[in-house]
């Protein structure tokens, strides 16, 4: 515990009050210092570092909006649809406190796409911040969870049906599958006791573990340090008082630097509310103002636009396409016999490995792989520090060829994310299929690629102009 | 920490308390996770329908709910009957042999039904339990090929199935539509959930 601290008879009023504060909860000046007003920012992060305080901002948003949409939302097969109706008409400022929650949804996933992006092209997931990458995975996740549970209570045809396929996911796990969607639902079909559960994950559960992840988040990145548009680690060049040398305080520097970007941000916020809250069908599906049929599948059913990259890769994989596993993984095992200096006893467990993948591969269905590629895809996510062999962190200094692949692989999920709007048809199958296969090469691959080319020389401070 | 050397037989009691206390969390988790099976309100809910099948003509399909999901009732015309002929080649598993929905005896011949022209079945996909939709007309349309012989189309993942429920082969729905226990009270009443074995 600190010193307790004596004030002068004469002190300021302010003064006296602080330090009164001071002696009965220091921790949480400790805490103001550390993670602001002498928390260490590199000085050079560019508008890409906006899209981590606007995820919290949108955090917030969610949680406030959400509260007071549970004040009048009722969580009942029988009244969910016409409560949120009613929010809609009949509550004052209903519509508005609802489309920003609805809005709020999809903007999460806009800012979190593109902070996931920023932190793969800086290489920020690389040693000593590859925990921090994991927490923002498993926030990731946890924001996937979350906008699928919130997607059921509107209790439209889009909330039924795509509850109804997710859920259904689960069913293809061999053995325990049906079971398992059993216990997920808590009936035969999707019904009351599955809304009733989503409702109490949404806005309970998976919150609390979301805030924690977050805090953890940051707590190690304030740990680590963040990086920045370089890759330069500014803790390798301290002053004489043990401050980095390319540091500023966050607070006032960043708070004040990222107000910037939370009114640009806003503005956009506020031009989706008032003016295209539906965002043409992508942020509304329209199918969702029809009450919930459980007899009645609409005529296309697609998730939300930011699950499609991954559902497209769900689609993808048929009979084919799992033949085209097969090759890969036998392509895959002669390759690292012939090339790769192993042991016997490994290269005989690396094919004994490859035999039974491919035998799994055919005996348990398509149906299957395609749950197991769409996880796959999300989880691969976490085992990006180690998947990266590269000698520099950010992009600035990594081949030319290195920034077209990155580019490649954002058109990839763009293009995976338009196909799986749309109904499915041939065409769309196979370049989804091929979308699918370069998203697996990419990371499965990088061990390799990502130390060829040509590196640019790292400079030894950070690329910084005043203005 | 002190330097004194650990007494093992503390470490022993520690490890048995942290047994019996991962027991005890266990088998207080058990009542929690029961929580998500059904409750009994909703098993009781499977009850089985009557249908008077006697209005259905010829190319019809009635649509009723059974245990909350859809059940068709389609009386099939002479044409689709024999079209179940010519899909036969197309099909994963036209003699409906797999195992993950058991085909009920009485519906294992290639008309999949008890009459040969009422054709019973649940209307939910076997891939992510969409309801597919009536394509009887034949010939080519949209998203089925030229050749098409009538039958369903979901519209989630495009998965086909013949006018016996049979799904196509090379589609994302590994089964055919799943055949609910069903038997004849009389000629034109049906009682879906509930066979004679039962």
């Amino acid at each position: 515990m600190a010193e307790f601290k004596e004030v002068p008879a004469d002190a300021p009023v302010t003064e006296k009050v602080t330090v009164w504060f001071e002696n009965r909860f220091p921790t949480a000046f400790a805490e103001y210092k550390k993670h602001l007003s002498e928390y260490y920012a590199p000085k050079n992060m560019n508008w890409m570092y906006f899209f981590g305080s606007l995820a919290l901002l949108v955090l917030v948003i969610q949680i406030v909006t959400g509260i007071f949409l549970v004040m009048h939302y009722k969580p009942d097969a029988n009244l969910a649809f016409a409560s949120v109706e009613y929010i809609m008409r009949d509550v004052p400022w209903g519509w508005l406190v609802r489309y920003m929650h609805s809005t709020g949804a999809s903007a999460f996933f806009v800012v979190v796409y593109l902070h996931m992006f920023r932190g793969m092209l800086y290489g920020s997931y690389r040693k000593p911040r590859e925990l921090v990458w994991i927490f923002g995975c498993l926030i990731f996740l946890c924001l996937m969870g979350e906008a699928f549970f919130g997607y059921l209570l509107p209790w439209g045809q889009m909330s039924y049906w795509g509850a109804q396929v997710i859920v259904n996911l689960f069913a293809a796990v061999p053995f325990v599958g049906p079971d398992l969607a059993l216990l997920i639902r808590g009936d035969y079909v999707v019904s009351d006791a599955t809304l009733n559960r989503f409702f109490a994950f949404h806005v309970i559960a998976i919150p609390f573990v979301l805030v924690g992840l977050v805090v953890a988040h940051l707590l190690a990145l304030h740990d680590v340090g963040s990086n920045n548009p370089d890759g330069i680690e500014i803790k390798a060049r301290k002053d004489a008082n043990g401050k980095p040398l390319d540091g500023i305080p966050f607070h006032p520097y960043y708070t004040v630097h990222d107000i910037v970007g939370v009114v640009a941000f806003l503005m956009v916020f506020s031009a989706v509310v008032f003016f295209a809250p539906e965002m043409g069908g992508y942020f509304l599906e329209y199918n969702n103002f029809i009450p919930a049929d459980p007899l009645k599948t609409p005529a296309h059913i697609a998730p939300v636009w930011y699950f499609t990259p991954y559902y497209s890769m769900l689609r993808a994989t048929t009979d084919p396409m799992v033949n085209v596993f097969v090759i890969v993984i036998a392509l895959a095992t002669v390759v690292a016999l012939l090339f790769g200096r192993f042991k016997s006893p490994v290269k005989i467990g690396i094919v004994v490995a490859a035999l039974v993948s491919i035998a799994l591969l055919k005996v348990f269905d398509a149906k299957f792989w395609g749950v197991v590629v769409m996880g796959g895809a999300v989880i691969i996510m976490f085992f990006l520090p180690w998947l990266d062999h590269s000698p520099v962190k950010s992009i600035r200094y990594r081949p030319g060829w290195h920034k077209i692949l990155y580019t490649v692989f954002a058109v990839v999920m763009v293009v995976l994310g338009y196909l799986g709007i749309q109904p499915p048809s041939d065409a769309g199958t196979l370049i989804s299929q091929v979308g699918t296969l370069f998203y697996f090469g990419f990371f499965l691959l990088m061990p390799w690629w990502s130390r060829i080319g040509e590196f640019k020389p790292v400079p030894e401070r950070v690329t910084f102009q005043p203005h | 920490m002190s330097d004194a050397v650990a007494d093992p037989s503390r470490r022993t009691w520690i490890a048995i308390t942290c047994g019996a206390g991962a027991v005890g969390g266990i088998a207080t988790a058990i009542p929690f996770v029961s929580t998500f099976a059904p409750s009994e309100r909703a098993k009781a809910a499977g009850a089985p329908v009557q249908v008077d099948i006697s209005s259905i003509r010829p190319g019809e399909k009635l649509t009723v709910e059974w245990r909350g999901k859809p059940v068709w009732i389609v009386r099939r015309t002479p044409e689709q009957l024999e079209s179940l002929k010519k899909t036969e080649a197309q099909l994963a598993d036209p003699q409906s042999l797999r195992t993950q929905y058991p085909t009920p005896d009485y519906a294992q011949n290639p008309h999949r039904s008890i009459k040969p022209e009422v054709f019973v079945g649940v209307g939910i996909c076997s891939h992510l339990g969409c309801s597919p939709i009536d394509k009887f007309q034949t010939g080519a349309q949209p998203s089925l090929p030229d050749d098409w012989a009538g039958g369903f189309l979901c519209p989630c993942h495009g998965s086909t199935f013949d006018m016996a429920g049979r799904v196509y082969k090379n589609k994302p729905a590994p089964d055919n539509l799943e055949v609910p226990p069903h038997m004849y009270l009389s000629d034109t009443l049906l009682l879906i959930g509930e066979d004679k074995k039962a």
